[in-house]
């Protein structure tokens, strides 16, 4: 059985597609056949941030469109023979992304035996954002512990709750998780932040993680390599721990606690 | 700085304001989904449109009001009949 995945936000910025990119990393480093898709027609990005930017000639809109099969717009990852991504079309604009075509190229994948298909949507709440959401079973909801973010991210979990094809039919609704990134637990611990517990008391909605803030992820993104990847830094433990509470393992939070800094350090620097 | 606000015993800590003021914010907003689904609108065309089969009468003389009280969702449909000759 594929099971549909949708990362978003509402509010962009907050690291939708850095998620996108290590969490469907994460899936296929644990051996699930898996496909990331960008929705976010007219500005793709996931395609830099898997560092595949060179080797996209078609895109999900040609797909959608019928213009070329499935197989001609997958791209297979260079390290990981389980990962294909299919890339947005950054020429045409938004209404190319028709609800049919989508829904065609979603089945496509199903009969292709993906054990998971991860839609990195875009932000807002227009025609994008929710043509990637709509056949979702799942969600991960990127939220900042920064206001307007949280704001957007109960705007969009009340859409994840009426707008997508479970909630229209129905059926069981999209089983929402709340990932929340950029996480500082010193500036927290200093009340200058909103904590998890805050965050996940005002959105109600069962936590499947916490990403540290971290200068890793600039260098993953610079460097074309999901931050998964990045051996020994807290934001790759910090997201294969998101993949191993996905797939229904028990795991501590980690790197949620603020760490004293030495006063030597303190007085010296260094990092 | 946060030692002498501890002494002094005032201003709260920037992210407690936040919550608070999210907290209030959120509980508006969200009434304000609930409160009238998006398919009113659509709703009272529909009922213009069947009523106008048998007494002719305005858009403007149906309105459709979804009310919440305690644990209860009320819908009101009023209709103004136009005055017979």
């Amino acid at each position: 059985m594929t099971k549909i995945v949708v990362v978003t936000s509402g509010k962009g910025g907050v690291g939708k597609t850095t998620t996108s990119a290590s969490f469907a990393t994460g899936l296929a480093m644990r051996g699930h056949k898996t496909c990331v898709i960008d929705f976010d027609v007219g500005l793709r990005n996931l395609d830099l941030i898997m560092g595949v930017e060179r080797r996209v000639v078609y895109d999900l809109i040609n797909v959608v469109n019928d213009e070329i099969k499935l197989t001609q717009a997958l791209i297979k990852d260079k390290q990981l023979d389980k990962l294909y991504i299919l890339a947005a079309s950054q020429t045409r604009d938004k209404d190319a992304l028709k609800q049919e075509g989508v829904e065609r190229v979603l089945e496509e994948l199903k009969a292709m035996e993906f054990d998971y298909i991860v839609c990195d949507s875009p932000a807002g709440i227009e025609t994008g954002a929710l043509m990637a959401m709509h056949y979702a079973d799942e969600a991960l909801v990127v939220t900042n512990p920064e206001v307007s973010s949280v704001r957007d991210s109960d705007r969009i979990l009340g859409m994840l709750s009426s707008k997508t094809k479970r909630a229209i039919e129905g059926a069981e609704p999209v089983k929402e998780h709340l990932l929340i990134t950029r996480y500082n637990p010193n500036r927290v611990e200093g009340g200058q932040m909103l904590s998890l517990d805050d965050i996940h008391e005002i959105l109600r909605t069962p936590l499947i993680g916490v990403i540290p803030e971290s200068e890793s992820v600039l260098q993953a993104s610079n460097q074309g390599t999901p931050a998964i990847h990045l051996q020994g830094t807290d934001v790759a433990e910090a997201y294969k721990d998101v993949v191993a509470r996905f797939l229904g393992e028990d795991k501590p939070m980690r790197f949620t606690e603020a760490v004293k800094q030495s006063w030597f350090k303190r007085v010296f620097g260094g990092k | 700085m946060g030692f002498l606000n501890f002494f002094l015993g005032e201003k709260k800590s920037s992210a407690s304001v936040a919550k608070e003021r999210l907290q209030l914010i959120l509980a508006h907003e969200r009434n304000g989904r609930s409160s009238s689904p998006d398919y009113l609108p659509q709703l009272q065309r529909e009922l213009v449109a069947v009523i106008s089969k048998y007494v002719s009468i305005n858009p403007d003389d149906i309105k459709v009001h979804m009310e919440r009280q305690g644990d209860l969702e009320v819908l009101e449909v009023k209709i103004e009949l136009p005055e017979t000759r």
